[in-house]
């Protein structure tokens, strides 16, 4: 099981598009690469789930220390997922309210 | 006759996906649960198969983690069985409401409150010497309508 992680750069956003399943054995992978765009001075990064096929809460956990790094740098980190099962584990955990959760990297990118 | 499917995982990460896929398969031949209830019960074993290796990796034993999956009159059940330290189900800690900013301090913690939101029925067993968590999605409308 591999888990794709593409990096494009729009309207001053990293974009980070995940394909595959998120799970405890691939989440190290989608950390790290997180850690080293912010590392980087990436600061805006969105975050595409929509090629995401299966996330559980240990992918729930690297958005949450993505995010809180992120913040601490006065950045942000949006989030693109518009599937009703993986929306629905944002629902359950009430992380709704914590990320901005947009439907098309173009809608997330056009954020003030 | 009672179908019962048993699988013995190595407990590592990898295998996590492997307890999935076979608890999915398992959950297919059952006519009578949706496909919403089959999402959710692959999150549901994910969860608990992760925190089952976490809790071998903590005591560094090289027990296998136990699944069993079987179907009754009333839905599909799965057991998910490790030898770990165990711990107490019902002093798990709260997290704080999403609006807090301190929420963004946990960022584990959510594995055993998604599989008790997912599946219709949750017992989880736990002493020193181990720790089962048995989990069942039970038939519905909309899977029978669907068969």
């Amino acid at each position: 099981m591999d888990l794709g992680l593409d990096v494009s750069e729009r309207n001053g956003y990293a974009v980070l598009s995940v394909r595959g399943e998120v799970d405890v054995y691939t989440a190290p992978k989608f950390r790290e690469r997180l850690i080293e765009l912010v590392s980087d001075g990436k600061h805006r990064i969105v975050v595409d789930l929509e090629g995401v096929e299966f996330l559980d809460s240990t992918g729930l956990g690297v958005l949450v220390g993505g995010l809180k790094r992120l913040r601490s740098h006065d950045g942000d980190l949006l989030l693109v997922c518009t599937q009703p099962r993986i929306l629905k584990v944002f629902e359950i955990t009430g992380l709704t309210k914590v990320f901005g959760i947009h439907d098309s990297v173009d809608q997330a990118v056009s954020t003030p | 006759m009672r179908t019962t499917v048993e699988l013995e995982i190595p407990a590592r990460p990898e295998f996590v996906a492997l307890a999935r896929l076979v608890v999915s398969a398992m959950a297919s031949t059952d006519a009578s649960l949706s496909d919403d209830q089959l999402d959710d019960l692959k999150i549901a074993v994910s969860e608990a198969c992760t925190n089952a290796i976490e809790a071998h990796g903590a005591i560094s034993t090289s027990e296998r983690v136990r699944l069993k999956c079987w179907s009754d009159d009333r839905g599909l059940r799965v057991s998910i069985e490790d030898r770990g330290p165990g711990f107490d189900p019902t002093t798990l800690p709260d997290h704080p409401p999403p609006t807090d900013p301190d929420r963004l301090k946990f960022e584990r913690g959510l594995g055993i409150p998604l599989i008790r939101a997912l599946v219709d029925e949750v017992e989880i067993s736990s002493s020193t010497s181990g720790t089962e968590v048995r989990i069942a999605m039970y038939h519905t409308a909309d899977g029978l309508a669907a068969s």
